[in-house]
């Protein structure tokens, strides 16, 4: 019924702004900057055309430094080394003074290469606006948690209050519908392990879809090591029923186990793959058709259209924001099972 | 730092932070919010236990009461009942005996009444026998005084006695 409310107004406001499109150029870039944190883009492609998949790429992938907007970017450390020129410690800004060029090193798409060997390995550990964003949510994650703990510590054996009230109810869910029935009598261990993971994933979905701040659960180093921390878990804690149930599955004739071991490996390493597709494609995906959206604003260059991106533009953002928190859920959950499934006492097939 | 290739850099720092975060909140959060979470919520559960306990033996004292006081009631009422009908058979036994009493009081007084009659009657006999003498012998004194009467009297009563 929303649905097709908002499909209707958008219909409407499109036929109409292409009878009184290009009318007021100017105006409709202010309507636009009110709201977005693409007004830099605008504004540089204003005269040429507009770059869509370029414009959609450069705010999803990692750079180095953060650019806010247009020309206000806070330059980061670029921690590089090779093993001809060794450990090498510079700022962003040097890449952005010199066109992408600094001493030895070039910069071409946020790649840095050595101007002396094209082929040389270039260990790139820059702190990039990735990086940087994790490094505040890590630090916004502790404030909050240790303000919370406080809060139990000051109100022992008393209702909760303030910032402890907030997060109790989000912390006793996880508890007690995410890491309690899935991993089951020995779920304590396993909970601040699944708490930490819920509230990382849900805080930086959410840094994500704050206008100039880094798409950092949409990129797949993040949502990889994740994947792999649960893996290593889970296959850390397995019982010996988790392995057997690989090395020699039940009520399997012999001559069919090689086929079953081909079978349950890929099993084994589907879970972290899923984990780490899932929770990257589900936020990149969101992100391009949030920042599709935006980018018609500057394919038409409308009033009507910026109306009608605003209108559904808000809309996906409320679903983005749904995508957040479902995401940190569903990714608590299947580690959880995961985990559950290989620490599970041996039972009857 | 494409789209679908992980960065070692990204991956490396992914690794440390997230590490670092993890151990982190689990010292200084986790743990206390945890255990405080769990040690409230054993609170509430004996606090709750402690109520249905309470409430159970509430209920029982009341009914243990109320068959006191019904148990006591009925002792009352039967200690009521029987100290009626001792009273009434109190009464009546009062009554019957005083009215026995009486009977044999009035007839004792009949009796005596009786008795003093004939001794009365006895009494009043003699009396009545000694003042006859007294007059017939005063009679007889008087009457002997004159002499010719006397040997009247003597003649006559001779007579008398002759013919008898």
């Amino acid at each position: 019924m929303f649905k097709k409310l908002l499909l209707t107004v958008l219909l409407s406001v499109f036929s109409i702004s292409f009878l009184s499109a290009q009318h007021d150029e100017e105006a409709s870039h202010e309507v636009v900057s009110g709201n977005e944190d693409f007004v830099e883009r605008h504004e540089e492609h204003a005269e040429e055309a507009f770059d869509m998949g370029g414009m959609i790429m450069h705010h999803i992938l990692d750079e180095h430094g953060w650019e806010f907007a247009h020309g206000f970017k806070i330059p980061l450390p670029i921690i590089v080394y090779t093993a001809q020129n060794g450990l090498d410690i510079f700022s962003s800004a040097r890449f952005d003074e010199n066109n992408g060029e600094y001493g030895d090193y070039v910069m071409h798409h946020e790649k840095i290469s050595l101007k002396s060997d094209h082929h040389a390995t270039v260990w790139d550990f820059s702190i990039t606006k990735n990086v940087a964003s994790l490094l505040l949510s890590a630090v916004i994650l502790i404030l909050i948690f240790t303000a919370v703990a406080k809060g139990y510590k000051k109100n022992a054996g008393k209702a909760p209050s303030g910032i402890q009230s907030f997060f109790e109810p989000v912390i006793t869910t996880i508890r007690d519908e995410v890491v309690k029935p899935s991993i089951g009598p020995k779920y304590e261990a396993y909970l601040p392990y699944m708490l930490t993971l819920f509230f990382f994933i849900l805080i930086n979905n959410l840094i994500g879809l704050t206008p100039g701040a880094a798409n950092l659960t949409g990129n797949i180093a993040v949502t990889l090591v994740l994947a792999l921390i649960t893996f290593v878990m889970v296959h850390f804690k397995a019982n010996k029923n988790y392995w057997m149930h690989i090395v020699k599955p039940p009520g399997v004739p012999g001559w069919l186990l090689p086929l079953f071991w081909i079978i349950e490996i890929i099993g084994v390493l589907m879970k972290p793959a899923s984990l780490t597709i899932r929770l990257f494609a589900n936020i990149t995906g969101g992100h391009i058709i949030l920042l599709s959206f935006i980018g018609l604003v500057f394919m038409f260059k409308s009033y009507a259209v910026g109306g009608g991106v605003w209108a559904i533009g808000t809309f996906m953002s409320l679903i983005e924001i749904l995508v957040a928190f479902i995401q940190a859920y569903i990714f608590t959950l299947l580690s959880s099972m995961y985990i559950g499934g290989a620490i599970e006492e041996h039972h009857d097939h | 730092m494409e789209l679908l290739t992980p960065g070692i850099g990204l991956i490396a720092w992914q690794l440390l932070i997230f590490l670092a975060l993890f151990f982190v909140l689990r010292k200084f959060a986790w743990k206390g919010i945890l255990s405080a979470l769990k040690s409230r919520e054993e609170e509430i559960d004996s606090a709750l236990r402690m109520a249905e306990e309470t409430r159970a033996e509430m209920a029982k004292l009341k009914s243990d009461n109320e068959k006191l006081i019904a148990e006591a009631r009925a002792e009352r009422d039967a200690l009521i009942k029987e100290a009626k009908m001792t009273s009434s058979r109190m009464v009546e036994e009062a009554k019957s005996k005083a009215s026995q009493e009486a009977g044999k009081i009035l007839e004792d007084a009949r009796e005596a009444i009786a008795q003093e009659r004939i001794t009365m009657v006895d009494s009043l006999r003699k009396e009545v026998g000694s003042l006859a003498i007294d007059i017939a012998e005063k009679v007889i004194k008087k009457e002997l005084s004159d002499k010719g009467a006397q040997t009247k009297l003597v003649s006559e009563l001779m007579s008398e006695a002759k013919l008898n």
